[in-house]
């Protein structure tokens, strides 16, 4: 691969890299699109589409139930996905890979599940100030159920978790913490390896909730010690509709099913039912299993490109973002932890995001604007939401410097 | 005027323009004309919440008629609710009721009224066709 100049990162031609993706070639009201809410989904290379295409034409056919050769063959699939999402992650065994419908599904399901084994009335749960709905409301309905508590890490102006206020936190009746690995708003990298040593101390599991960090950097389960980890497909480039979650083989052997029904049954009586073994006794009904495959292709295509390669590449791109965007009168960005992900948030004083994100749409480039389902990382900061965009390896230098034309255009409409 | 000249109006005026960007020009234009909502009507008593944008609404009824103030902290859905103002008002609540409001989809901004786009419009005349629904019930004595 050649080497851009602009960014002399090897491995990464975001030339080349974009060709994969078809959707980057779509016009929008007449003009190039520039996709900047990968936060929100991320595009799909070819080889995925291609796979999806390939399992529907000629290899349909349901997975451990049938004694025929197109079942057998799915099933392997579906396994070998299960297993390269193992390794993706460097979790130690296959049964530690449950496949979901995605993180918030995925948390869901872990909250009903721990919650019935560990949380009784007057428990307390660990979460943080910035994280997405999907890890707040599953928390809050668990403690509702088991009149249980709700404890909450702050996060001060830059949009680090105050770590100080994590630890006075902790007590006999903590059970759970439960955070995410990258803000999706505020793009902080929490120092999550260091936090889950603390709650381990304290003899508390941990769930990371890595929905916007599997795709920018190598995540290591192991190296981490987390108790569970989830995150959505089709947000690392894999197909909508699948998610995972991780979790150490003795702790989720321990917590009962979630769902009943279809492959998690082992014998079923009237009397008593049988549960199967892991990790397909989290796997109820007939899972996503496509969708499972497609995501094994996915993060193929990754461990091709190089998650270091990515790292390096958006590292760069951020900075020239944040460059251009500083460029630009009355411009504040919210979320300047020392440790970021290619996302950045943003108002521009005076002028409300929504207009901004209706000019910049018309103009083809795609950002989101409002809460980014963190309400109260808007209320934080007194704000009724923000512009976001949120940047992948296939983005060029060139999308940064149309975002930044929209805006300067967008600023001059609205003043 | 009635209902449908209006309309046909907006949409005469809004065919001049070809780029989206004048489009917009012009809206925010317009909602920058608008005459201001009563402040004691700024409340959330009166706010339609989109998850985006805050629109508040205030309506009244004179023989027969409605009468209608709103207000937006975006620029360009204060336009499309100046526009929305400028065809309901001073017109029947029982045509309004059941108006088919067809402006917003020939001037392209039909995306704006739809149901996932959550900016408050939606609401807005929701409860535009509400009011009028209400004050018209009200006046005939049901």
């Amino acid at each position: 691969m050649s080497v851009n100049k602009e960014n002399p990162v090897p491995g990464i031609d975001v030339n080349l890299i974009r060709r994969d993706f078809p959707v980057l070639r779509v016009q929008v009201h007449g003009k190039p699109l520039v996709y900047l809410d990968n936060g929100a989904t991320t595009q799909k290379p070819l080889v995925v589409i291609e796979k999806l295409n390939e399992l529907y034409t000629s290899k349909n056919s349901s997975i451990h139930r049938g004694v025929h050769y197109l079942s057998e063959q799915m099933t392997n699939e579906y396994e070998s996905a299960r297993e390269i999402v193992k390794n993706f992650i460097n979790a130690k065994s296959t049964n530690e890979i449950v496949f979901t419908s995605g993180a918030t599904g995925s948390i869901n399901a872990l909250a009903f599940s721990f919650g019935e084994k560990y949380v009784r009335e007057s428990d307390e749960i660990i979460i943080s100030e910035m994280e997405h709905h999907s890890n707040i409301v599953p928390w809050q309905m668990l403690c509702e159920r088991k009149k249980a508590k709700l404890r909450v890490i702050p996060f001060d102006e830059t949009g680090e978790l105050i770590q100080n206020e994590y630890k006075l936190l902790f007590n006999k009746k903590t059970r759970l913490v439960a955070i995410t690995h990258v803000s999706n708003s505020l793009g902080t990298i929490n120092p999550i390896k260091d936090m889950i040593r603390f709650a381990h101390e304290h003899q508390v599991p941990v769930m990371i909730d890595g929905a916007q960090a599997v795709q920018h950097g190598r995540v290591d389960v192991q190296d981490l010690d987390c108790d569970f980890y989830v995150f959505s497909g089709h947000k690392i480039f894999g197909p909508t509709g699948v998610g995972v979650l991780y979790g150490k083989e003795t702790l989720l052997d321990s917590i009962p099913p979630y769902q009943g029904g279809g492959d998690m049954v082992d014998c079923v009586r009237f009397e008593k039912t049988s549960y199967n073994i892991l990790p397909f006794r989290f796997e109820a009904g007939t899972t996503n299993f496509t969708a499972a495959i497609g995501l094994g292709v996915a993060i193929e295509y990754l461990n091709f490109i190089g998650l270091e390669a990515v790292a390096a590449y958006e590292k760069n791109l951020l900075t020239y973002a944040e460059k251009r965007l500083k460029e630009i009168d009355g411009l504040e960005i919210y979320g300047n932890a020392k440790e970021k992900i290619s996302i950045i948030s943003f108002l521009i004083q005076g002028i409300h995001p929504f207009d901004t994100g209706m000019i910049l749409d018309k103009m083809g480039v795609a950002v989101r604007t409002g809460t980014h389902c963190t309400q109260p990382v808007m209320d934080h900061f007194q704000i009724s939401g923000t512009i976001r965009a949120s940047m992948a390896f296939y983005n060029s230098y060139e999308d940064i410097d149309r975002l930044s034309e929209g805006l300067k255009k967008a600023k001059k409409m609205l003043s | 005027m009635t209902l449908t000249e209006v309309q046909d109006q907006i949409v005469e005026e809004f065919s001049a323009f070809e780029d989206w960007m004048d489009r917009y020009n012009y809206l925010i234009e317009l909602g920058g004309m608008l005459p201001p909502i009563d402040p004691k009507y700024k409340t959330d008593e009166f706010l339609i919440n989109g998850c985006q944008s805050k629109v508040w609404l205030h309506a009244e009824y004179e023989s027969g008629k409605m009468k209608f103030s709103a207000d937006s902290d975006a620029l360009i859905v204060k336009g499309i609710v100046a526009l929305l103002i400028r065809a309901l008002n001073n017109q029947h609540a029982s045509e309004i009721m059941n108006a088919n409001l067809y402006f917003i989809d020939k001037i392209g901004l039909k995306e704006n009224l739809s149901p996932t786009r959550s900016n408050g419009l939606v609401s807005m005349v929701k409860k535009m066709k509400m009011y009028s629904l209400a004050y018209n019930t009200k006046h005939i004595g049901l």
